[in-house]
């Protein structure tokens, strides 16, 4: 199975955020790329999702759901904008 | 005097219940359904939904999909191809009867979304069962009366794979225009050979940059990477395109 994009993120991130997370722009802390989080790669195992800057490959945000928790770490962005 | 409670729509990230209204084949791996969901309140043209199967041990398997439909209402259409190694897809085109009930989520994601609001030219490009969300922006196109100029390039192994053909078929008008690639089996009599998309079917086939065409490819997250590369190349801005990858190759 090949990677996927930053669009099959919605629904995931809809049980943390508000808002649709998949047109938020996110600055890429390693190579400063500013892009929608629709573009980023996907890549899924089993529950397990990481998000890697489309530019430079570069881990911007893990999303981990166990039984009974969700948990995201947001280590790549050094900034993210939402439009309200 | 009666009054009428108006519909009750639920949030779109609460999961739902939906029930299958109808089946029907669209080619030897794919199938289209019809899922009655109360409170989804309807759905932009290119938004997706998350299904979920769960197993009698526990086990659960999320997956997104596509929506074919663009309408208001509470029920929508899901056009599923079947992976060889798939854990849900060969459920959904095999098993699932009329009366079956899914757990659903959505409707998904602002990106990949045309709405009727927008007036410039609009490129569909779909690869395989990539034409899902581009068959809503088409029907949402028509159902709107927009007067903007689409095209459609459709990327299929053989004619008996296309999905949605007798519709796409009368779609066509001086607004929507299609132009279809077969990858392994053309129909008779068709003028060019069986091949893959090149660029230069791309740039004769699609509209020009000049034009400042929003342009969408779904299909084969090979397919889109390629195609996307050969129209940055073809001088579209990387912002005007639009990209939904459906993982495989």
């Amino acid at each position: 199975m090949n990677h996927l994009d930053g669009n099959v993120l919605a629904g995931p991130l809809s049980e943390l955020f508000c808002v649709d997370m998949t047109v938020a722009v996110g600055r890429c802390g390693g190579c400063g790329d500013e892009s929608v989080l629709a573009s980023a790669m996907v890549y899924e195992s089993g529950p397990d999702i990481v998000v890697r800057c489309h530019n430079c490959d570069d881990v911007l945000m893990t999303v981990v759901r166990a039984p009974g928790d969700l948990r995201v770490e947001m280590r790549g962005f050094g900034m993210i904008k939402v439009p309200l | 005097m009666t009054t009428v409670a108006p519909p009750v729509i639920s949030a779109s990230n609460v999961w739902k219940v939906g029930t299958v209204a109808s089946v029907h084949t669209e080619s030897p791996t794919g199938r289209s359904l019809m899922i009655d969901v109360p409170g989804w309140g309807g759905n932009l043209a290119g938004q997706h939904l998350d299904l979920r199967l769960s197993a009698p041990d526990g086990y659960q398997a999320v997956r997104s999909y596509s929506i074919a439909s663009a309408s208001p209402g509470d029920r929508l259409e899901l056009a599923v191809d079947r992976l060889p190694d798939g854990e849900v897809s060969p459920y959904l085109v095999d098993d699932v009867q009329v009366g079956d009930q899914l757990e659903i989520r959505g409707p998904l994601g602002g990106w990949f979304v045309w709405r009727p609001e927008q007036t410039e030219p609009v490129q569909l490009i779909g690869g395989g069962s990539g034409i899902v969300p581009l068959v809503a922006m088409a029907r949402a196109h028509a159902a709107s009366g927009s007067t903007a100029k689409f095209r459609l390039l459709y990327s299929v192994r053989s004619p008996q794979d296309v999905f949605f053909a007798d519709e796409l078929a009368s779609l066509t008008s001086p607004n929507f225009e299609i132009t279809w690639v077969y990858t392994r089996e053309t129909p008779a009599g068709w003028p060019t050979a069986a091949g893959r998309l090149s660029p230069s079917v791309l740039k004769t086939a699609t509209i020009p940059a000049a034009e400042k065409p929003t342009v969408f490819v779904c299909g084969p997250t090979g397919f889109v990477e390629s195609v996307a590369d050969w129209l940055v190349a073809l001088d579209h801005p990387a912002a005007s395109v639009k990209t939904e990858r459906f993982g495989g190759k």
